[in-house]
């Protein structure tokens, strides 16, 4: 057998062991009974407020973490200040720490006795732990690093000459910023918006443990999935988990498709 | 307009780019800053320009302190050497930018771009993207941008450095034309001494941050003010004691005052002039450079024995001359 042939099987059987027979699985067992129970378990009114609430966490963690992640790669790359390193390492903290770990963290931090914050926030009414506060957060920690992360060594690239020359021809900040700087980076931003909504819908462990994880209030798409194998209502979870993974597909579709082909600009 | 530079310093940690430097640019002048790479002459731009502060010293623009003026309050064109074109931006786009974020009307901006699109000779690329140009072009575009608000100064670094030397030739020429048709006060940036010389009416020479000399290019030429300038600006050899142009060196074949006994080594033709080796009895070797009609009045041969001088005694003397005997170690 030629090598190139060889590395090119084991590749695929590889992949194909770990990560297609999974999923295969999964779309196997939901369809196994036609479309009907899928379409049934999809309108279960909890089901839908859980996909709610997935939403609505990814709606405010991915608008605040694009723009978050620019600031950061701008300031990184831009900006010399003491603790840099610091903060260039603090923001791949979500990607090394354990979610379940970031959870516990922020359980304790917003307890309402004895968290820094949960004690102030419980003596002015405001629930954080065990409500859509506490999920929204635990979502915005783990899916903080992506946006800097792609938008750095773009920045990078493109060095400060254009801004530099758009200043010299008249350009405020502002106007630097809008029309040189973020039209260059604009691939890096969308590359790092989708693999930040994708996190954002699959996140477990964190939310899991500062959500409470009550049906119809504080369940999310993940937990729900979870929360309906521990009760054997198996097609319910089958459902969702196609669901997340249709999601999945799609944005790695949409990542390949918006990556900028060698030598476009 | 003109600009002047009072007593600008500018240090980068413990290295000094600019040491003291006073240099006044004239109205409507074509100044070339000459210097070998880290002398600070892309600084000394910079800092006209506002993309540098420096740490003492003032910068005045038409006898108006600029000095803490940001950039884009100074109304300079600036021209990069690797273009800093706009590369998600048409050449148009590029071209319109000043006038575009001064919201001027849509059919003014259209005219000027035309017009200076035209000028730069790149009228059939409007809607290229930087990316499908050439370097030549790119650098024509990027001048065209610079010039589009109209500025008071424009100042181009190292414009025609990352260019091939066809290219390079091609836009010395045309930025002398540019000038003249255009009359900005312009200022350039080199390291290729030709360059300065064929280009510039007035000559700037830097060396390790601090002014050398500044004049025209013949008046460096002829009468360099150290010895730095004497050899960056063309080509010197020693005779005796002093640092001579090779032109100068005049060859007798009697001894006369000041005049060193030398023995030719080697004679080669090179169209109207000829190349004279010569060795000096201590060992030491020289160059003169001669006129074929006073070589062949001269009638001479290799190994025979000449006296050489210099005529009209110009040139530096290397020993005696404080500055130049400190330059020389």
């Amino acid at each position: 057998m030629p090598r190139r042939l060889g590395l090119r099987v084991v590749a695929l059987g590889y992949l194909t062991v770990i990560l297609l027979a999974p999923l295969a699985m999964v779309f196997y067992r939901t369809f196994e009974h036609g479309l009907e129970p899928v379409w049934q378990a999809l309108s279960d009114p909890y089901t839908l407020h859980a996909f709610q609430v997935t939403l609505i966490a990814a709606a405010i963690a991915v608008p605040l973490n694009t723009v978050f992640g620019v600031l950061c790669a701008l300031a990184i790359v831009r900006r010399r200040f003491r603790g840099k390193g610091l903060l260039n390492a603090f923001i791949d903290l979500p990607l090394a720490v354990s979610p379940v770990v970031i959870g516990l963290a922020l359980f304790l931090l917003y307890a309402p006795r004895g968290g820094w914050f949960g004690d102030w926030l419980s003596n002015h009414g405001f629930q954080v732990l065990f409500a859509l506060p506490a999920i929204v957060l635990a979502t915005i920690f783990v899916s903080v690093p992506f946006v800097a992360r792609e938008v750095i060594p773009m920045l990078r690239e493109l060095g400060n000459e254009q801004e530099q020359a758009a200043g010299t021809l008249g350009a405020n900040r502002w106007q630097r910023f809008r029309l040189i700087t973020l039209p260059s980076i604009r691939w890096a931003v969308i590359y790092g918006v989708i693999l930040t909504t994708a996190r954002c819908l699959g996140e477990y462990g964190a939310v899991a443990v500062v959500s409470g994880r009550i049906e119809g209030k504080t369940e999310t798409a993940t937990t729900r999935i979870d929360d309906l194998i521990q009760n054997f209502q198996t097609s319910g979870s089958y459902a969702i988990a196609v669901v997340l993974a249709v999601i999945a597909v799609l944005v790695l579709v949409l990542m390949t498709m918006t990556k900028p082909k060698e030598g476009a600009v | 307009m003109s600009i002047e530079i009072r007593s600008v310093s500018k240090r980068f940690g413990t290295f000094t780019a600019l040491d003291d430097i006073s240099l006044e640019i004239p109205d409507g002048s074509l100044t070339a800053v000459l210097g070998p790479s880290g002398s600070g002459k892309s600084t000394l731009l910079r800092i006209v320009a506002g993309l540098e502060r420096p740490d003492s010293g003032e910068v005045l623009l038409a006898g108006e302190d600029a000095t803490r003026l940001t950039p884009q309050r100074r109304n300079v064109g600036f021209v990069f050497q690797h273009y800093a074109a706009f590369k998600h931006m048409t050449v148009r786009d590029n071209v319109a930018f000043a006038l575009t974020i001064r919201k001027r009307p849509k059919q003014e901006i259209r005219d000027r771009v035309d017009e200076l699109l035209d000028l730069v000779q790149l009228s059939g690329f409007a809607d290229r993207y930087p990316s499908k140009l050439s370097g030549g072009q790119r650098q024509r575009m990027a001048l065209a941008r610079a010039l589009a608000a109209k500025p008071r100064v424009l100042l181009l670094d190292e414009p025609f450095g990352a260019l091939d030397a066809r290219v390079r030739a091609e836009l010395r020429d045309w930025l002398r034309r540019l000038h003249e048709e255009v009359h900005v006060t312009t200022v350039f940036v080199t390291h290729d001494q030709e360059e300065a010389m064929e280009v510039a009416d007035r000559v700037a020479v830097l060396d390790h941050g601090q002014l050398e000399q500044v004049g025209a290019p013949a008046e460096l030429y002829d009468s360099p003010a150290s010895e730095f300038v004497l050899r960056f600006v063309g080509d010197a050899v020693r005779l005796g004691e002093r640092l001579v142009r090779p032109h100068e060196v005049v060859l007798r074949r009697w001894p006369s005052d000041g005049a060193v006994e030398v023995e030719i080594e080697r004679i080669a033709v090179l169209g109207a002039d000829a190349r004279v080796d010569l060795a000096e009895g201590g060992g030491a070797r020289l160059t003169a450079r001669l006129r074929r009609d006073d070589l062949e009045d001269l009638d001479l041969a290799r190994g025979e024995i000449v006296w050489a001088s210099a005529e009209p005694f110009r040139g530096l003397a290397s020993a005696g001359d404080a500055e130049a005997g400190q330059a020389l170690g």
